[in-house]
């Protein structure tokens, strides 16, 4: 089970509306290589590994995946909060307010909204850390990005603790992928 | 939140992100004896914090990790989202 901790695990460091920036961060929040995507396909995933290292560090990154996905809905509430219809409009959020208001509700960057066609799961262990690692790169690679469209030091402070999040995952990925492959050779019968 | 409390709460922060940092590494380093010494030390060091924070401002668990004064604290602002760092 999980239990929930009333804290972030980093802080969310936004101090005025930003709704440009809103939209972008969506990214993160609902797109393919999001932290909700990250998250679930980490908790899917980790039924079928083979080694204890394996299904333990999915278990841990997919829950910390979870509390990142929470910073950056954090990050999304505040900098749409106060916003107006009509500034909501002129930043192309206008479908988005049509059908979501101010909630926070996962879609990428362009308004997609989240699907589950985003989560990989072979059950081939190998396959899946390798897409892991691949989603880790990926969700680095669009931190950048972010990091890139926005002048705000509170927003970038934020968005660098989140890439670095993805550079140790992507360590650990390639530790557990090592741990799977000498699992497997063993396993072999010559 | 007074800055006392967020103090407070930077440093369990700041302590809690350790632990999960050591823990991610000893998942796939578990014979390694030093990040594990750190990490009872941190460990022990967050839970003396935690017990600390929850006696001044209320618990930062439910689901009967922390007992709760009258009347039930748990509902008390402010929730994570709302906290101004």
């Amino acid at each position: 089970m999980w239990i929930y901790e009333k804290k972030l695990e980093y802080p969310a460091r936004v101090y005025k509306t930003d709704l440009r920036m809103a939209k972008y961060l969506m990214a993160q929040y609902g797109g393919p290589d999001s932290e909700l995507s990250a998250a679930v396909r980490y908790l899917t995933q980790r039924y079928t590994m083979p080694t204890r290292k394996a299904r333990g560090l999915l278990t841990d990154i997919g829950t910390e995946e979870m509390a990142h996905w929470e910073i950056v809905g954090t990050m999304i509430y505040r900098l749409l909060k106060g916003a107006t219809p009509e500034q909501l409009r002129r930043e192309d959020l206008g479908a988005y307010f049509a059908e979501h208001d101010h909630a926070v509700y996962p879609v990428d960057a362009s308004g997609v909204p989240w699907t589950a066609a985003y989560v990989q799961a072979t059950g081939d262990p190998v396959t899946d850390l390798h897409e892991n690692m691949a989603a880790e790169q990926k969700a680095r690679t669009t931190y950048e990005h972010l990091i890139r469209l926005t002048d705000d030091p509170g927003v970038k402070d934020t968005l660098r603790f989140l890439r670095e999040r993805e550079v140790v995952h992507f360590q650990r990925f390639g530790e557990a992928l090592v741990d799977v492959q000498e699992e497997l050779t063993r396993k072999k019968v010559f | 939140m007074d800055s006392r409390q967020l103090q407070l709460l930077h440093e369990i922060m700041a302590l809690e992100f350790t632990a999960i940092e050591l823990n991610l590494y000893l998942d796939t380093h578990p014979e390694e004896q030093e990040p594990l010494n750190d990490y009872n030390q941190v460990t022990e060091r967050l839970n003396q914090l935690k017990a600390h924070y929850e006696h001044l401002y209320g618990p930062l668990v439910s689901y009967g990790f922390s007992p709760s004064e009258y009347p039930w604290r748990w509902i008390e602002e402010p929730w994570p989202w709302e906290i101004q760092f």
